[in-house]
């Protein structure tokens, strides 16, 4: 089994109209959205859900109230200051002490030290990840929950059972969408994968992005190969970045220029590849059997 | 002697997990009496990071003297090193055959770690 | 009403749900607008994975600072392997093996609590590094922005540690990351008004409705700006119509534009008339502000 992860550092680069249209191209695949908070492949791959499960993450901390003799300990010791006066809220009574559910990441510390034993330290359901079926076999996303945290974990998650339904139906390649940055969620969908394909635009901010993600590819020792999206928007930039390119040993696998069909294919619900025979496609397709099975 | 080779399902003919921290089962075998228990480590599968740390405790409070597995990361390598637990990698096909080449001596014992953290 | 807040800035945060939509475009333009009708302004660029906002704004910087997060430093002689560390530590950072204590020091979360157990007084604070502060100035503009080290999987503490760098500025304008997780809380926290910019593409809808819900889940004002409005479809525009969300101002697509901003340019510099455009969206946040402060 191998795993293509498609990632930009920079968002917006395209990373998810391009999974779409490798989605479209490929045999005996599974596709995994890792864009937790902010995913968007389910838009054009016409996802039916099949099967929703709950993400249980971490802990958080609640103070029982009835129990709360509100010395302010926690209060001192929450490094976070996730403990908060409720005055400090409005409508709520003055004084007593609450802790922010978006600020605690559940270290435990108030639960351990309180005196008066009056804080609830459980799992927090913080998302929901699905399984869909697609015109392009199994999918599996997720959706963080709002203004939760643990992206990374989701996204462990998420490959986890991409892996398993790889597994049990025999498919033999799994895409994985990945998120923008280089940050936790991003290194939970680069480790361990087989082929990194970075996606960027001949910008300044895009050129600069892209160093960093390849850094950071370059740390996890996977073959990595870039894919200049908008090519035409900046001929000069191109030119630079297929420079750079070359001198760290990354390959450009990929030139696709500017065109408005792949907004047109987003409205319309599909990929680039299945919407138009537009010269984009055609691009798109060469840069797919170009790296054929990673 | 026991030893916990890591299994994609809990028979002796299921496959190896080449990976430690993230693998499903933990088969473990009486190397002398060939008696083997296989224990689930299903918990670390969804773990955001650290499923090494968790797997490599698991793997000391079962009383295993070695770990026969494909990979091992470096936190995982530290803890098991910590716990006196041998590694040994490049193990390959069924826990059966894993078994034969643990006790044939063709596995690598690990030195230190042979793959970057991996979350998942 | 500026007399109200902390010594009278404001903070503005400029965030979008999908990445790409031109949030570092928006900040720096309204950064260079308010500059120039002589606020006195501070561009501050959270989005400390990918941070962009230097490549337009072109700052001299002159101080560099390191930024750490707290771990914790075992001294082994002290250590009685009783284990407490690792039992009260939820992450995994610090683990006793057979009595040896063992530390993971990029899973810590920094909570103190294995300093707090530990009952032979054997840990101390440390500092790991994860990133550092950049600041400088270029004409107007008080600049600042965290770089994270490449690797780093934390940076929610380099976040909070950019926003405590600001200070009694009329302004500060905050370039959050894309997305709606932690990084994104951490940045958008505390801020007097969340600008989300989007793109009028069923992704970048979708995108824009988790943003709102997470800036509402805040209990933060907000307000839209729809770039390049002239692509897509009028699905942003009807979902901002029905939650009677205020849209902001709406930047056409325009090639001159994308061209300068590949080469590092702001809108401003090659379109000065759109200074009057970021003048009037300013207008329009300091009216949203002041009305709903009144209600």
């Amino acid at each position: 089994m191998k795993q293509l992860v498609v990632i930009s550092g920079k968002g917006g680069t395209g990373k998810t109209s391009i999974v779409a249209c490798f989605a479209a191209l490929s045999q005996n695949r599974v596709l995994a959205d890792c864009d937790v908070d902010a995913a968007d492949l389910h838009l054009v791959m016409d996802a039916r859900v099949r099967h929703r499960e709950l993400f249980r993450s971490g802990k958080k901390a609640s103070i029982v109230s009835e129990k709360c003799v509100d010395c302010g300990e926690c209060e001192r010791l929450c490094r976070l200051g996730a403990v908060i006066r409720n005055g400090d809220a409005k409508g709520k009574d003055s004084d007593s002490l609450h802790i922010d559910p978006i600020v605690c990441e559940g270290c435990g510390v108030c639960y351990h030290f309180c005196p008066a034993d009056a804080i609830a330290f459980g799992e927090t359901v913080s998302g929901e990840w699905f399984v869909s079926e697609t015109r392009c076999g199994p999918m599996v996303h997720a959706r963080l929950g709002i203004a939760q945290g643990n992206s990374g974990k989701l996204v462990s998650v998420v490959r986890s059972q991409a892996r398993g339904l790889a597994l049990k139906h025999g498919l033999d390649l799994i895409i994985i969408d990945g998120p923008p940055g280089i940050g936790c969620p991003v290194i939970a969908s680069v480790t361990g994968t087989d082929l990194v394909l970075v996606v960027t635009e001949p910008t300044l901010s895009g050129v600069h992005d892209l160093e960093r993600v390849r850094q950071l590819a370059s740390h996890f020792r996977t073959r990595t190969v870039a894919c200049i999206n908008k090519c035409d928007l900046n001929p000069k930039m191109t030119a630079h970045i297929e420079e750079h390119c070359e001198e760290t040993g990354m390959e450009v696998v990929g030139r696709i220029r500017y065109d408005k069909s792949v907004t047109l294919a987003q409205i319309a619900k599909t990929s680039v590849v299945e919407y138009s025979d537009s010269p984009i496609s055609l691009e798109i397709r060469q840069m797919w059997e170009h790296i054929g099975a990673p | 002697m026991k030893i916990a080779i890591t299994a994609q399902d809990n028979e002796l003919h299921s496959a190896v997990d080449p990976r430690f921290g993230r693998a499903r089962w933990f088969i473990v075998i009486d190397i002398d009496t060939g008696d083997f228990v296989p224990v689930s480590n299903a918990k670390n599968l969804d773990t955001g990071q650290g499923a090494g740390i968790q797997a490599g405790r698991h793997a000391a409070e079962l009383g295993v003297k070695a770990v026969v597995t494909g990979n091992v990361g470096p936190k995982a390598f530290r803890i098991l090193k910590a716990a006196g637990i041998d590694v040994h990698i490049g193990a390959k096909g069924t826990v059966e055959e894993a078994t034969c080449q643990f006790k044939a001596g063709v596995l690598g014992l690990a030195k230190q770690a042979n793959v970057e953290g991996h979350w998942a | 009403m500026f007399a109200e807040r902390r010594n009278g800035s404001l903070r503005i945060a400029v965030a979008s749900g999908k990445g790409g939509t031109g949030k570092t475009a928006v900040a720096t333009n309204l950064a260079a607008t308010l500059s120039s009708e002589g606020y006195r302004v501070v561009y501050a660029d959270c989005d400390v994975e990918e941070p962009n906002g230097h490549i337009f704004l072109k700052p001299t910087i002159r101080s560099v600072e390191r930024v750490g997060t707290p771990v914790p430093d075992v001294d082994l002689s002290r250590c009685n392997g009783c284990g407490k560390c690792g039992d009260i530590c939820e992450f995994s950072a610090i683990v006793c093996m057979n009595g040896k204590v063992i530390t993971f020091p990029e899973l810590c979360h920094g909570c103190d609590g294995c300093i707090l157990v530990c009952p032979e007084n054997a840990i101390r604070e440390t500092q790991r590094e994860i990133g550092c502060i950049e600041r400088g100035r270029r004409d107007g503009i008080e600049f600042i922005h965290g770089v994270l080290r490449v690797g780093e999987a934390m940076s929610a503490p380099l976040i909070r540690a950019v926003k405590q760098k600001l200070s009694d500025e009329d302004v500060a304008v905050i370039d959050a990351p894309p997305g709606t997780s932690c990084p994104v809380i951490e940045t958008v926290r505390d801020t007097d008004f969340v600008l989300l910019v989007t793109e009028p593409t069923p992704f970048g809808l979708s995108d824009l409705r988790l943003a709102v819900e997470m800036v509402r889940a805040l209990n933060l004002k907000l307000g839209v700006i729809i770039n390049r409005c002239d692509i897509g479809n009028s699905g942003v525009r009807d979902y901002c119509a029905e939650q009677d969300i205020p849209l902001l101002l709406e930047i056409p697509d325009d090639r001159e534009i994308a061209r300068a901003y590949s080469r590092g340019q702001m809108a401003v510099e090659v379109a000065p008339s759109l200074k009057v455009a970021f003048a009037g969206l300013w207008e329009r946040i300091v009216t949203r502000i002041s009305s709903r402060n009144d209600e």
